[in-house]
């Protein structure tokens, strides 16, 4: 065996590099790396730039058509649709941010886990991951919210509930391969534990794909997200939501259609954002789907 | 003989295979049937045999990397196999392997400073400057610059990587090291200097070794005894200059005969195929060798061969000598 | 070949199991007494107390628990607690238009998703390419109530092309097939979008497959190939994408017909969501289970049967 043996090993590492690169020089990936950072942005700021605060009700402009004082109008009761289109991106992104967070450190963990031990309880274990995958998952949440109710922490929960098994799934695969190799065994045989081997030596190798699943799924779950509270299922009124506005406008729908419009857009732009980062991410990180 | 660092008894490690639907059949894999040998220390102790004789399950499994089936191991005096917890974590200061693939024994995505300190910071015995520090050393020690610390794995070549996994093992001080044919996944050039190395250290730190290779000419310089395996059993055993000069067992005089020239820049690699290498799954009955054996006998098909010692030590397996 | 059937087949049944246990929990976290849910707070108890054992909620878990087994393993879904009919009936009411409406959506989502993605291939990396991956791009960012109020709002409420509501006349085939267009758009959307990414990427795959140049070599059109090779190996992706897609679907069917105020499925289980008809829940939850659970193992078997090499493994 000669030293051009060595080819997979090194590229895992400077590929993620090479990646990132090749990530950013994609323009769709800036677009939507831009698309996402002005809505952080916007949230982030809400409280500053919001030009009204988004409860104030001003009952003489009801339903006040977009321009002048309230450049994307009014509501039903008055409220300026901006502001509270700023305020909702709040929501948008606390909820699919945690829901990501909670299901990539569990669903991965999970993976990490049943791949590492392997044998029955890998199989017990993705069992109970199909299982759950049979649930649709809009429907699973739409019951785990019902269930517990609807408030911000809930909708984390159910959003995560329904993300947990893809992320096992992207977790393990890599898990099982990682683990035959030989520095796992240098670690057994250096002494250390399994959890050691398991969060220090075998994450930081699965991290690249759990990241970017977590980037594709980030926008499936504003996606739910928006579902759940345009169902009504969402944070409870008078908190904006994008998903919830966009509720109250469709029922206003014959005479002030923006009302529909301007949040369907903001929750339109938010997805199409993320799945630009996460589809740039992706075809930069795998080799396999590089270039195609 | 003083007594031994490290001993094997009746080492044995079966796998286990369930194959096909919707009848699974199963399938063991005797891959390490019945080892025994004894280490002393500061001694370099060689396990030669074809690729797939279970050589580095024998050795993953003396060193608990996966449990034996059956047998004994002891160190110093203590039960390998018995050990648990804070016991088994004492031992592996003690006993440290080398793998063979130099590609896959690093972490990729862990610095070599950070390789080298946490095997210092687990067992306690450095952190920090003091960690760091050592690392350096050890980094000389083994001839790489000092650099090397905040440095990846891919940045290295095959024989630096050997070195930097060399300086791993010596990180916890051990007393054994147990190094899975270290040089072979080496382009030959770098193979005489990591072995150079390796003997450097043996001297200087008095180190005891299980050197396991499927390389005669490597083996007869680098060990004192050698032990020959076949099918998952020790057949010959002895002074690696008596054994690999002149063999007892047909197996033995085989592998001489392939490997004949004592000079290390153009050594012959064992051929892996003499005949047909009988299965491990599947071992024939009597003495295992008998399949391809020139000079078997009607006794050989039927009844396994008895341990006989050996003139000078050690011992052979065979009908015709014993 | 059987043996894989077989293989498969087992490998549900435990599945199966599964899901409808973690129904029946799910459900029995629901709070509140079903018995006062449907005769009211003002019940005596002596009312409530019939109705549990009516319903076998004064039977011990253990009990409950393998008659809603066996009862669901058998196709007895049980009953809605609000209007006492059976919930296949319930279902089968309305199951005409969520048939309608999936069955629209996927033929549209393969209709336009296909060629779309062969086409983009064949173009690869040129405008036309790039425009396919754009478009498919801002297709799957599309949640579909929003893409729905949009198609309303524009062909339904601005240039009045199709109608509003959705309750379509059953007999009526020219009715349902207009009713049918808005709403299958918008949830077709999406999946046209997800056939697109996987044609495109799978054709790439095959056509730098050996025995496509050696067909080429050997004269055949370049039409032909493209489309009879081409094809039967992008098939295998797409029939898996349906398969994975048919959970995103049920979801999306909900919100499509709570926009379009189409009767189905998706309104039955937000109707019993908010009146808390637990049964019908638990009904609608494994019916839908069981709908996944079989549409995987379909798909698995399709793909057994087109590409031989599965069986092996
Ligand atoms: N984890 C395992 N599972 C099943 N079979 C194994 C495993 N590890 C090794 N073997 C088998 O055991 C035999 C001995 O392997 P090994 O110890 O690696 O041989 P060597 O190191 O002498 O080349 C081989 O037949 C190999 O296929
Ligand atoms: S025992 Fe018989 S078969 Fe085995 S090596 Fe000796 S002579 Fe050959
Ligand atoms: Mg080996």
């Amino acid at each position: 065996m000669s030293a051009t043996a060595e080819a997979p090993a090194i590229q895992r590492v400077s590929g993620w590099r090479k990646a990132l690169g090749k990530a950013r020089s994609n323009p769709t990936t800036l677009v939507g790396a831009v698309i996402c950072l002005v809505i952080l942005l916007a949230a982030i700021l809400a409280p500053w730039i919001a030009p009204h605060d988004p409860a104030e009700q001003d009952i003489i402009s009801r339903l006040a058509p977009p321009g002048g004082e309230y450049p994307l109008g009014t509501d039903q009761f008055g409220r300026d649709i901006l502001s509270r289109l700023l305020w909702g991106a709040q929501i948008s992104l606390t909820v699919s941010l945690g829901a990501i967070a909670v299901a990539c450190v569990i669903g991965g963990s999970i993976g990490m886990v049943s791949g590492y031990i392997g044998g029955r309880f890998d199989l017990f274990v993705m069992q109970v991951m199909d299982v759950l995958l049979s649930f649709p998952s809009l429907i699973l949440g739409l019951i785990v919210v019902a269930l517990l109710g609807p408030d911000l922490v809930n909708l984390v929960v159910a959003i995560a509930l329904t993300a947990i098994a893809p992320f096992a799934r992207i977790a393990r695969a890599p898990t099982l391969a990682l683990k035959e190799r030989a520095f796992v065994e240098a670690g057994h045989a250096l002494g250390y534990s399994h959890l050691r081997i398991i969060f220090r030596h075998i994450l930081p190798n699965i991290l690249p794909e759990v990241m970017v699943m977590a980037s594709l799924w980030m926008a499936t779950a504003v996606r739910v997200e928006a579902s759940l509270s345009f169902i009504g299922l969402g944070v409870k009124p008078p908190t904006p939501t994008w998903g919830g506005m966009t509720r109250d406008g469709f029922e206003n729908i014959l005479d002030s259609p923006w009302l529909a419009i301007f949040p369907g857009m903001a929750i339109l732009l938010l997805v199409l954002g993320l799945n630009m980062v996460g589809d740039g991410l992706r075809d930069a990180t795998d080799p396999k789907l590089r270039n195609e | 003989m003083s007594e031994p660092l490290l001993s094997v008894q009746g080492l044995r490690k079966h796998f286990v295979q369930r194959k096909g639907f919707p009848r699974p059949r199963t399938v063991i894999v005797r891959a390490v049937e019945d080892v025994s040998f004894t280490i002393a220390p500061g001694e370099a102790f060689g396990l030669v045999g074809e690729s797939g004789c279970g050589k580095s399950t024998a050795a993953r499994a003396l060193l608990r990397l996966i449990e034996p089936d059956a047998g004994q191991v002891t160190y110093r005096g203590q039960d390998v196999r018995s050990a648990r917890g804070s016991a088994l974590k004492a031992l592996r200061r003690k006993m440290q392997i080398v793998f063979q693939d130099p590609y896959s024994s690093l972490d990729p995505r862990q610095t070599i400073g950070s390789a080298l300190m946490e095997p210092m910071r687990v067992h306690g015995i450095a952190t920090g400057r003091d960690a760091r520090d050592r690392a350096a050393a050890l980094l000389e020690e083994v001839g790489l610059p000092p650099g090397a610390l905040d440095r990846l794995p891919h940045e290295f070549s095959g024989g630096q990587r050997q070195r930097i996994g060399i300086a791993r093992a010596l990180t916890l001080e051990p007393e054994l090291i147990v190094a899975d044919e270290p040089v072979s996944a080496l382009d030959v050039s770098v193979q005489a200097q990591v072995l150079l190395l390796l003997k450097q250290l043996r001297e200087r730190r008095g180190l005891s070794f299980l050197f396991v290779s499927h390389d005669l000419s490597v083996v007869r310089w680098f060990c004192d005894r050698v032990a020959v395996m076949y099918l998952g059993r020790i057949v010959e055993e002895g002074p690696s200059g008596r054994v690999l000069a002149d063999p007892l067992h047909p197996y033995a005089k085989m592998l001489r005969e392939a490997s004949p020239v004592p000079d290390p820049a153009q050594r012959g690699v064992l051929p892996r195929i003499v005949g047909e290498i009988p299965s491990a799954a599947n071992p024939p009955p009597g003495c295992p060798f008998h399949p391809r054996c020139a000079q078997a006998m009607p006794v050989c098909s039927t009844t396994a061969p008895r341990w006989t010692s050996a003139a000078g030590g050690g011992g052979v397996a065979c009908h015709l000598h014993g | 070949m059987i043996w894989f059937v077989a293989k498969r087949l087992l490998a549900a049944v435990p599945t199966l199991l599964a899901v409808l246990t973690v129904v029946f929990i799910i459900v029995r976290i629901v709070p509140g007494d079903p018995a006062l849910v449907i005769l009211g707070d003002q019940a005596t108890a002596e009312a409530a107390a019939a109705l549990r054992t009516r319903l076998g909620l004064d039977q011990p878990m253990w009990v409950q628990y393998w008659t809603f087994v066996s009862n669901a393993l058998t196709g007895n879904f049980g009953a809605s607690l609000v209007t006492g009919r059976p919930i296949l009936e319930e279902v089968g009411a309305v199951l005409p238009h969520t048939i309608d409406l999936t069955l629209a959506s996927m033929v549209l989502g393969v209709v336009v998703g296909v060629p779309v993605g062969i086409w983009a291939a064949l173009h690869r990396n040129r405008a036309i390419d790039v425009a396919a991956r754009l478009l498919s791009l801002l297709g799957l960012s599309f949640p579909v109530f929003v893409s729905g109020i949009y198609l309303l709002l524009l062909f339904g409420l601005h240039w009045r092309l199709f109608p509003v509501i959705g309750n379509a006349d059953l007999s009526d085939f020219g009715d349902r097939l207009h009713k049918v267009v808005l709403p299958a758009v918008a949830l077709g959307l999406t999946m046209a979008a997800y056939i697109t990414r996987v044609t495109r990427s799978a054709m790439l795959h095959s056509l730098g497959e050996d025995y496509i140049r050696t067909a080429r070599a050997k004269g055949v059109p370049w039409r032909r190939v493209v489309w009879v090779h081409g094809l039967r190996n992008a098939s295998l992706p797409v029939v898996t994408v349906v398969g994975l897609y048919v959970g995103i679907l049920i979801g999306n069917s909900v919100l499509t017909e709570i926009v379009f105020n189409r009767p189905g499925l998706g309104k039955i289980i937000v109707g019993a969501l908010n009146q808390r008809d637990y049964a019908m829940l638990q009904g609608l939850m494994v019916i839908y289970c069981f709908l996944i659970v079989v549409v995987n193992l379909v798909t698995d078997l399709l793909y057994g049967v087109m590409d031989p090499r599965v069986k092996q493994a």
